[in-house]
């Protein structure tokens, strides 16, 4: 398969007064094309930074991009300038944000937010541009698209928004659409249905999508593979089957223990205790030790080197050493 | 739409009549006449000058005829300059406030956008500090001192700018400072602020990362948003501006309506008080009604025709 994009030792930080928060501390993964890449954690772990720093979105200052490359078709985002980033920006790569009720401009049409991201980098006339915008309305599913084109985002619903939205971030046919939790401000129907969407719009378009989210429902119905991140690192990454039946990291497993399940009979959630650690002076060691039930002392002092489980499943955690499987299964026969 | 305007031009008439009225009620009470200061008048000279202008009728009579006067538009003559109507006077200083006024607006909005803009485009840079230093300076010092300071710096000292009068380009620069350095400030000041808050909005992010110029990010859908306050005060500042020229033409001694509408209270000049006042006052409503209009236009959101809207 084809690497599209490749995230390599990325690192974020952002400087406010009260210190420097380092939001991403070397991150990497890769998307191949035509793939669904979700990256999954809790608030606050670094992962909407993490796909807007792909796209240099981040605002500078506080933010900063203080390391790491991204390379996307063999070229080095990190390098770019803002003016070739903005040939990027929406062509080669597309955003769609949380919130649809927020992200369109409540003093411009539809029509004309739409059709403005082809007209900035296509040179198209006004009828072709229209004609763009009614296909790619017809594409996200929106009835009567002559008329709704002449319409402001007061006229349309939280989801027909959110469709609207991704019709935008289509419209230049990118390769990569990075939608950061598209489906979190709408309700569960609406949800399912824009879900659905993307399978039909990745199935239509052939367009690699990393989702940010933490919703592990959604990843479960359309990620290919799954990178878990959290305090500004991925700490494991594999395919679906990987994550969801072979989860290695206590904190995954964690995860996947505290979500509601129809097939078992627990009336309480299990939650991970603890809180997730400051990231203006994060520990040298494993960021999870302290909420780990597993913990060793080696966790907190060394960060853990990556295991490679299987050439999709990748963990980082010192449980995966071969001394510490050792201790787990004296401990088990004990 | 026009059934909106409709129902806002009828309620501009209730509005006028209403300051009409108040006008005339305060006219009436207020004690003195226009031939109170002509000594050696006897009174029958003086009896036969109020019957010439119907002061001796009862005062529902007066109110009717001064009601019918308004209606039709015709003041008549001025009771202290008889040579002159009231319409005379109105069409002589009407449009050299009305120019005055005009410019000023122009100029403090914008000026005061812009300074806004890159205020909050340098936010917490050394522009942005200027830029809002200068805009505290422009809204604590009054126009009738800035105006002052003007001419003795920059008239009289400098001899840069004629001191007075409205004759060329070069007259009007002073007099239009004065007046529009206090709206500029305020407007500068909230589009600075408003600016700020559209700026972190998602559909500005949305707008980047669509990969826009940043000018047309800036122009096209920051701004639009950012001057929706602006607009909303604009409704003040303009008659703020208004009253403002009373003042300013009476220091740069610029011939326009102000002069005629304080010296007509003054003197009890009952056809000029009325003219001037129906005239400032229908023109401030027009005022206020278009920048409603205006309003609707630039935010979709608002329903003009529906009460309520969606």
């Amino acid at each position: 398969m084809e690497t599209l994009l490749e995230v390599r030792d990325l690192h974020v930080t952002f400087s406010t007064y009260g210190g420097t928060v380092k939001a991403v501390r070397g991150v990497y993964f890769h998307l191949n094309k035509g793939e669904t890449l979700a990256i999954v954690g809790e608030s606050g772990c670094g992962k909407s930074v993490t796909s807007q720093a792909i796209m240099r979105l981040i605002p500078e200052p506080p933010g900063k991009i203080t390391k790491g490359e991204v390379i996307f078709k063999g070229k080095d985002l990190a390098s770019y300038t803002e003016k070739q980033m903005r040939a990027i920006r929406g062509v080669d790569i597309s955003m769609i944000f949380q919130d649809p009720m927020t992200a369109l401009n409540p003093t411009l049409t539809i029509g004309t937010q739409l059709m403005e991201g082809l007209r900035e980098h296509q040179a198209v006339s006004g009828e072709e541009a229209k004609i763009k915008a009614l296909e790619m309305m017809h594409l996200v599913g929106i009835p009567n698209p002559k008329e709704r084109l002449k319409q402001y985002p007061h006229h349309f619903s939280g989801g027909m928004r959110q469709r609207i939205v991704i019709a935008m971030a289509l419209i230049c046919e990118p390769e990569l659409l990075i939608a950061d939790e598209p489906t979190t401000a709408l309700d569960v129907t609406i949800q399912a249905q824009i879900l659905e969407l993307f399978g039909h719009i990745q199935a239509t378009t052939g367009v690699s999508i990393i989702l940010i989210t933490h919703d592990l429902g959604v990843v479960a119905k359309i990620a290919d593979r799954i990178a878990v991140m959290y305090a500004g690192k991925i700490i494991e990454t594999g395919t679906k089957h990987d994550i969801f039946y072979d989860a290695q990291h206590p904190y995954t497993k964690g995860l996947l223990n505290s979500v509601p399940r129809l097939d078992l009979k627990e009336e309480r959630l299990t939650p991970i205790d603890g809180t997730p650690p400051d990231l203006f002076s994060p520990p040298r060691g494993c960021p999870f030790t302290p909420r780990c039930p597993l913990a060793m002392e080696v966790c907190g002092k060394v960060y853990p080197v990556t295991t490679e489980r299987s050439r999709s499943h990748h963990v980082d955690c010192w449980l995966q050493d071969e001394r510490a499987q050792q201790l787990l299964a004296r401990t088990a026969n004990q | 739409m026009l059934r909106y305007v409709g129902k806002r031009l009828l309620m501009m008439l209730l509005t006028l009549w209403v300051i009409v009225s108040l006008t005339f009620v305060l006219m009436v009470t207020i004690p003195g006449s226009p031939f109170n200061s002509e000594r050696g008048t006897n009174e029958a000279v003086q009896s036969n000058l109020e019957a010439h202008y119907n002061l001796d009728e009862p005062y529902i009579v007066q109110y009717v005829l001064y009601l019918k006067s308004i209606a039709t538009f015709d003041f008549g003559p001025s009771i202290k300059q008889p040579s002159q109507t009231v319409n005379d006077m109105l069409g002589r200083g009407f449009p050299i406030s009305f120019e005055l006024g005009i410019i000023t607006i122009i100029v403090a909005v914008i000026s005061g956008v812009t300074l806004g803009v890159f205020a909050a485009l340098k936010h917490n840079q050394i522009i942005d500090y200027l830029a809002m230093g200068f805009a505290v300076l422009g809204i604590s010092i009054p126009n009738f001192v800035l105006a002052t300071l003007l001419i003795q710096q920059l008239a009289v000292n400098l001899e840069w700018f004629p001191v007075a009068r409205w004759l060329s380009p070069t007259h009007m620069i002073l007099p239009i400072t004065a007046l529009a350095t206090g709206p500029m400030a305020i407007i500068a000041r909230l589009t600075r602020s408003t600016m700020l808050e559209v700026l972190t909005q998602d559909y500005i992010k949305m707008a980047r990362a669509k990969g826009l110029a940043p000018w047309k990010i800036i122009c096209k859908h920051a701004l639009k948003n950012a001057l929706m306050p602006v607009v909303t005060i604009m409704g003040t500042l303009l008659a703020g501006i208004l009253t403002g020229t009373f003042v300013i033409e009476k220091i740069f001694a610029v011939p326009g309506m102000g002069k005629y509408f304080v010296e007509s209270i003054n003197q009890r000049d009952y056809p000029v008080i009325m003219g001037t006042t129906v005239f400032y006052s229908a023109f401030l409503i027009i005022m206020l009604f278009l920048v409603d209009i205006a309003y609707g236009i630039l935010d979709p959101r608002i329903k003009l025709h529906k009460k309520g809207g969606k």
